[in-house]
């Protein structure tokens, strides 16, 4: 078994218009740069996007709405230092934006990825973010029921990986990498560190490689904080 | 400059307020922003563990100009540090702790208070793009609900009031309000006056209040010493 390819370009070719894409990441803290910027190159259409922001200056995935690729937002927090790209799109129409709680996005993530179509959640009880959704009581307190979020894609950034899939991650950078992994109809890692199988302890082991579909190998992956900061425009 | 600006606590006062109350050993949750000042106060021998919803618990503040790591960041992508004993985890963990009632305290701000608890301080409403982050999981499941506030806005309005005109972060969820002029606790559905500063009478603390304060006994002091 080897789920690695050797280019950016192969890792992200089945990409098609109007898929929807899970892609890691917080801010730029695990964001795979690499991966969503060869996504730019292939320019695929009308993609609906599940992170939790919804980018920052002129790279990753505020590059792909500046480009034209996203048709919609579902996030918790389309805020950041520099708002500009989708700030602009969604004021002229061109991006819909569906915000979720933090907590309950990454819950519904989690839940399609274990098979559960919908829970139970205290969080938006009684604000507009509930309106329409089921409420229950359990036990005396009120509860929203919040639906399963599945993708097609997942675009992830992970540390050490080996060729079954089995991946590490790096500090806060692991974030919702971990969860989308499993939510995807195929998951598409970026690899800091290729190893063979068995150089990670499986005691160590954080996404293991059933959730895994594909792996690139990205060496000294570019953070998403410091080309912003060096006002990188992509392409 | 009206009397109130001349008496009323900074931002930093008002924080170190807020940190008295923080157990040792209590899991704490900061908003981003001026709730995150109240870490700078914590009381000395106590050790309150950290946590950020985007995966560590135990981080320590800010690195030295320079020494950023960028996947080591807060809420508020702000590069931080670790302390000894801190932990990673992915976000489905991160909001189970949040959500499964594990944190013992989470402080926020607030663009107005209703009485029984209501918070709003996620969107000023028509107009503006909608933006929550993990606010409305905070508010409805950490064990006490904590409000670092000014009393009344810019312009001098009541942020204490009968009930929220602005959307709604939870409902009935505040437990207790450090703000610049008093301590006020949310205790069935009234406010609570416990502590207010001596230069301010009740009256005048009353007139910038949007609902009935109630008092129980005798009102503290609020002393906070003058760390400017």
């Amino acid at each position: 078994m080897d789920k690695t390819v050797s280019t950016l370009a192969d890792a992200v070719a089945d990409i098609h218009d109007g898929a929807t894409v899970m892609i890691g990441g917080f801010g730029g803290s695990g964001a795979p740069i690499e991966l969503i910027h060869a996504l730019i190159d292939n320019k695929p259409m009308g993609l609906t996007v599940i992170n939790n922001n919804a980018g920052n200056g002129h790279v990753g995935i505020a590059a792909m709405i500046e480009n034209g690729l996203v048709a919609k937002m579902i996030c918790s927090f389309p805020r950041s230092s520099n708002p500009v790209a989708f700030t602009e799109a969604y004021n002229a129409g061109k991006v819909a934006l569906e915000v979720v709680p933090q907590g309950t996005l990454v819950e519904r993530i989690r839940a399609a990825g274990a098979g559960i179509p919908a829970f139970y959640t205290a969080t938006s009880y009684g604000t507009e973010l509930a309106e329409g959704k089921p409420v229950e009581e359990f036990d005396g307190k009120c509860y929203v029921r919040e639906r399963w979020l599945k993708a097609d894609f997942a675009l992830i950034k992970a540390q050490q990986g080996d060729t079954f899939g089995n991946l590490t991650y790096r500090m806060a950078g692991r974030n919702f990498n971990p969860i989308m992994a499993m939510a995807a109809t195929r998951t598409i890692a970026q690899v800091s560190a290729f190893v063979e199988p068995g150089t990670i302890d499986p005691e160590h082991v954080i996404t293991p490689g059933i959730f895994v579909d594909t792996m690139v190998e990205v060496p000294n992956p570019a953070q998403e904080e410091t080309l912003i900061r060096d006002g990188v425009v992509y392409p | 400059m009206s009397t109130i600006d001349t008496i009323k606590l900074s931002n930093a006062r008002i924080a170190w307020r807020a940190a008295q109350d923080i157990e040792d050993g209590a899991y704490v949750n900061l908003g981003i922003g001026f709730p995150e000042m109240v870490a700078q106060y914590t009381v000395e021998g106590r050790t309150p563990v950290f946590h950020t919803e985007n995966g560590v618990l135990g981080f320590g503040p800010a690195p030295a100009k320079g020494d950023e790591d960028w996947d080591l960041i807060n809420a508020g992508k702000k590069a931080i540090t670790l302390k000894p004993g801190a932990a990673f985890f992915h976000h489905a963990d991160s909001f189970a702790m949040v959500r499964g009632g594990h944190l013992d305290v989470a402080i926020l701000g607030a663009f107005q208070i209703a009485e029984n608890g209501d918070l709003a301080n996620w969107s000023i409403g028509k107009g503006a793009i909608p933006a929550v982050g993990g606010a409305m999981d905070l508010v409805q499941s950490a064990k006490r609900v904590a409000v670092v506030t000014d009393h009344v806005t810019k312009k001098g309005q009541p942020k204490l009031v009968q009930r929220c005109s602005m959307p709604l972060t939870g409902v009935a969820c505040v437990t207790r309000i450090y703000t610049s002029l008093a301590v006020v606790d949310v205790e069935g559905g009234r406010f609570l006056l416990r502590e207010k500063l001596p230069e301010i009478s009740f009256d005048d603390l009353q007139a910038l209040t949007g609902a009935e304060l109630i008092t129980q006994g005798d009102v503290a002091d609020l002393v906070v010493p003058d760390l400017d």
